[in-house]
């Protein structure tokens, strides 16, 4: 299969493959352990399973540009480390 | 609390709907997403930049008045478009003929095509030919909008309040048309002013339509791209230059497809981020409203 008009690259179909595996682990993790129904958290307004990782993904996407303006010299590795507690909190209190 | 859905065949029927999805919004974006980490000169050759286009586009100038002309474009939109749309739904009959003249005359606008609205309001506005310019210029003012910065601007903020604020009234109407009768009589009997009515009654059940015209007043607005190029093309100089008229001139018009891909990029997030906290903050006022109120 001829993928070049696309323009694939290592790091883009990494990143691509990793959004799929969090989709389906979501889907595994809801059939294990149904609880996806909304509740509210400490932002007040009601999330489900499905919303928290919307809510980090985006989130995610924000820390790493906010990152590449405020410390253009710096690895992006801290924004992802940052980007990770971020979900891991948006998990467990939104 | 939702009750648990056991049948799951019903996924299936959403298939189609994925699949076209996917092949229309999903595989286009990823291919955005390559090519803003890479650079080509054409001949379907890319080299790998890393974040080199994100930094640039971040740190440049032009992408900041881009976008700083694009929020207070909506912003005025919305500010405009939304109370005037309401206030004309108020004053709109709710019975005899005049309804389906008012439905239809309100429709009309929605119907002409973007482009065309451009080329309607460009030579309305001028002032050699256009019954506007003309006007203006005979009254007196200086009213130039390939000139002046003021006046593009004033020609397409009311053009677009022209072609749009229909679509938030007949939105509007439908919300005021389902409310019962019942209610109006109750105020009534309470003796509720004109202001009570509508604070209490008329807005908190409009406020689901609301929420439908602001989503798509803003989504809209904030991607408005025809009727400012076939007026101003983006000037005088820069100042009519919106973010997806910036972006169709480093995509299209310098060949640089991977800052303008990096520049989709951010542009899809700033929409994705203001849709979603709009969407939430009003459902949230819907529930709080629809909980607490009658």
């Amino acid at each position: 299969m001829n993928l070049s008009w696309m323009a694939w690259t290592k790091p883009t179909a990494t990143f691509f493959i990793l959004i799929f595996c969090m989709l389906v682990a979501m889907t595994i993790w809801e059939m294990k352990s149904p609880g996806g129904a909304p509740r509210v958290g400490i932002l007040r307004f009601e999330t489900t399973r499905g919303d928290r990782l919307f809510v980090s993904l985006l989130g995610a996407a924000y820390i790493h540009i906010l990152w590449l303006a405020l410390f253009p010299g710096l690895a992006l590795w801290w924004a992802f480390a940052i980007a990770c507690v971020y979900a891991f909190c948006v998990f467990k209190w939104v | 609390m939702i009750a648990k859905q056991t049948n799951q065949k019903a996924w299936f029927m959403v298939l189609p709907v994925f699949l076209v999805v996917a092949f229309s919004a999903v595989i286009p974006l990823m291919t955005v997403v390559n090519y803003s980490f890479q650079d080509t000169f054409g001949s379907n050759q890319f080299f790998w930049v890393g974040m080199t286009w994100f930094r640039d586009l971040i740190h440049s100038e032009r992408f900041h008045d881009a976008f700083l002309r694009q929020i207070m474009f909506s912003s005025i939109i919305l500010a405009i478009e939304i109370p005037l749309g309401i206030a004309i739904a108020l004053t709109m009959p709710k019975k005899g003929w005049g309804v389906p003249v008012c439905l239809i005359s309100m429709a009309l606008p929605l119907l002409i095509p973007w482009n065309v609205v451009g080329t309607i309001w460009q030579i309305f506005g001028r002032v050699d030919i256009g019954l506007l310019g003309h006007t203006l210029a005979s009254l007196g003012f200086d009213y130039n909008y390939t000139q002046d910065p003021v006046a593009a601007w004033l020609t397409i903020i009311i053009m677009d309040v022209w072609h749009w604020t229909s679509l938030v009234v007949l939105l509007a109407y439908a919300g005021l048309c389902s409310i019962p009768d019942a209610y109006y009589q109750a105020a009534k009997i309470d003796g509720a002013s004109r202001l009570a009515v509508f604070r209490y009654i008329q807005l908190p059940k409009m406020q689901r339509v609301l929420l439908i015209a602001i989503l798509l007043r803003f989504m809209d607005s904030f991607m408005i791209y025809t009727e400012p190029f076939v007026i101003t093309g983006g000037g005088p100089g820069n100042s009519t230059t919106f973010m997806s008229i910036d972006l169709v001139k480093m995509a299209i018009g310098q060949f640089d497809l991977g800052p303008a891909a990096a520049m989709s990029l951010i542009y899809f997030l700033v929409i994705l981020l203001l849709s979603y906290v709009f969407y939430t903050v009003m459902s949230n006022i819907g529930e709080e409203s629809s909980n607490g109120g009658a």
